[in-house]
């Protein structure tokens, strides 16, 4: 019997022959931390650490992403507690500037195609997206990483998502991971590896698969692996050898198919991710506010299309719009072509890089009553403050910020 | 600290309505406002602090109490603080029908002890049975009641019982 992509990834990182239900210990190629729990990452290191608290150094380090810059005192402490250490052990730190680590990590190839990588971030099993495995952890055992190189795991069973047809124009991946939460909701993939298969991934850009990987943490799933296609494997520069795919024969715990065919754009309402809904079943909500960014949407594709739609259109009197890039390359080549000028004149508030107000940042906080549509990933009562948050793509996003309702992209041509 | 397997302690359980309750995220345990919070000890006052129904939990728990829930207690962020203010309040472990895939291998890894019981009933336990939780059989029981849950892995046990990651991997 075949393996299944993750078993592949697992066998070839120190868990031998592994299949699913092995506990196995598995290396991991890129070590991570995080300004949200890198500070207690160093706590663990300095106090069983021992004299040699990293194992590989040009393997190792910390991504600040989370507060960025520091805009309270407890995060300025933690911050520059990672700082001083990593000084100390010569250790590299992608400072408030870098933007979000997951992408970071994607964007300096550093996670290739069926590399592991781990850190404090609940979404870096975002590395799906290239056929590689990523796992948020807690700070014991990132720091576990950090001093040894190795974590222990228990290989997930495997289950197989084919996407069938192609969804209506204006459609776009986050819609697709919306209606696989809707079809799944957060308890059916729980503990998974999930492949996802189909022709809708087979011609995605990495940013698409970026968006899709990205809500496997909402379904509950380990990861959402996506065999890497051509556009992946020429954004690394590598051929198809040279990735990890499962194998033709793998028998899966379950063989899913869903039907994407003629998809309209989704938006997930509050209390939960998987509370999904076809945008046109909402139109009559007022909206108060729209971010658009996060690890989900925040790419330098989503933040193009996003310009794009408000080019020459303004967004709603008293709508706030809140944009954040997800990286600081994102952010430059929103600046070198002009884009963020399209944001700007529209009326949008353009933040520096980072995760925004996923965790207790600065940007997207509510208060009590007030609507927000987030291109991010998480709508859990209080969450992001007091208010409402729905969860949507860049397209409804952007409508409904220039229609001061929710909206779907399609209304969006009628407004100049 | 001595590792029991064998608990006993008052049953804290988490109902929404009628139901267990499920799907408690990392943000209703403990509120992104803490995240910067590094020592445990501090974490306490801040357990439940967002979940509707159990915002004064803080108050009212008293060492060695055990918590029950639905599904999928402790979806969401990888934040360690979420296992810790428990630990910090002396709770003594957690019983849920399932656990989010971090949550879980953050509590094994800290030593903090958790049960899965798939598929227990909304009502068979009371709320404050003094109940029993057997970590080597997987079971939970209070008065004439008992469930039989999963066994804990080989790997969450030892390290259960060294009392950490670190602590069981100095013995390896």
């Amino acid at each position: 019997m075949g393996k299944a992509l993750i078993e592949k990834i697992m066998s070839s990182h120190g868990g031998e022959d592994c299949r699913a239900g092995d506990v196995v210990w598995i290396d991991i190629d890129n070590r991570t931390a995080r300004d949200f729990a890198g500070a207690s990452v160093v706590g663990n290191l300095e106090k069983y650490g021992g004299d040699s608290p990293i194992a590989e150094r040009s393997k190792t380090f910390f991504t600040f992403d989370c507060n960025v810059p520091a805009n309270t005192i407890p995060y300025a402490n933690n911050q520059q507690r990672i700082r001083i250490f990593a000084r100390k052990n010569d250790l590299k730190v992608y400072d408030v500037d870098a933007g979000i680590g997951s992408h970071v990590v994607i964007e300096e190839k550093f996670a290739k195609p069926g590399t592991t990588t781990v850190g404090t971030d609940s979404h870096l099993n975002i590395m799906g997206s290239v056929g590689a495995f990523g796992q948020g952890m807690g700070d014991v055992d990132i720091a576990y990483a950090f001093k040894t190189g190795k974590v222990w795991f228990e290989v997930p069973e495997s289950v197989k998502v084919t996407l069938d047809g192609m969804p209506a124009a204006g459609t776009e991946a986050k819609d697709i991971a919306l209606a696989m939460l809707r079809r799944f909701s957060s308890h059916e993939l729980l503990g998974k590896s999930v492949e996802i298969y189909g022709k809708w991934v087979e011609d995605a850009s990495l940013e698409d698969c970026v968006t899709l990987s990205s809500l496997a943490t909402e379904m509950g799933a380990i990861i959402a692996l996506i065999p890497p296609n051509d556009n992946v494997l020429d954004f690394f520069g590598i051929t198809r050898n040279e990735a990890v795919y499962a194998d033709p024969d793998t028998v899966y715990l379950e063989d899913y198919s869903l039907d994407i065919e003629g998809l309209e754009p989704q938006i997930a309402a509050p209390p939960s991710p998987a509370n999904v809904f076809p945008v046109s079943e909402k139109t009559d909500v007022k909206v108060d506010g729209v971010f658009i960014g996060s690890c989900t949407n925040g790419t330098y594709q989503d933040l193009r299309y996003a310009a794009e739609l408000l080019r020459g259109r303004t967004v709603a009197p008293g709508v706030m719009l809140k944009v954040v890039p997800a990286t600081r390359k994102t952010w430059a080549m929103l600046l070198d072509e002009g884009l963020l000028k399209d944001i700007f004149d529209a009326g949008g508030i353009v933040s520096n890089a980072g995760c925004g107000g996923c965790a207790s940042g600065q940007i997207g906080m509510t208060g009590e009553g007030e609507v927000q549509i987030s291109t991010s990933n998480r709508n859990f009562k209080g969450k992001q403050g007091r208010g409402n948050t729905y969860l949507a793509g860049i397209g409804t996003a952007v409508a409904s910020a220039v229609l001061g309702r929710i909206a779907s992209v399609h209304e969006l041509k009628e407004v100049r | 600290m001595p590792r029991e397997l064998i608990l006993k302690g008052r049953l804290w359980i988490l109902m929404e309505n009628e139901n267990l309750f499920s799907d408690i995220d990392t943000d209703m345990i403990y509120h992104n406002a803490h995240l910067a919070v590094t020592e445990i000890d501090e974490m306490g006052q801040y357990a439940f602090g967002n979940l509707e129904g159990y915002k004064d939990f803080a108050d009212k728990a008293q060492p060695s109490d055990i918590i029950l829930a639905g599904d999928n207690f402790g979806s969401g962020s990888s934040r360690q603080h979420a296992v810790d203010c428990f630990k910090a309040l002396g709770v003594q472990a957690v019983i849920a029908r399932s656990f989010g895939a971090i949550y879980k291998r953050n509590a094994i890894n800290s030593g903090f002890p958790i049960i899965e019981l798939p598929g227990l009933p909304d009502n068979l336990f009371n709320q404050h049975d003094q109940a029993e939780l057997n970590l080597e059989s997987g079971t939970l029981s209070a008065g004439d009641n008992r469930y039989q849950g999963n066994l804990m892995s080989e790997v969450a046990r030892d390290i259960y019982l060294a009392g950490g990651l670190f602590q069981y991997a100095e013995r390896m």
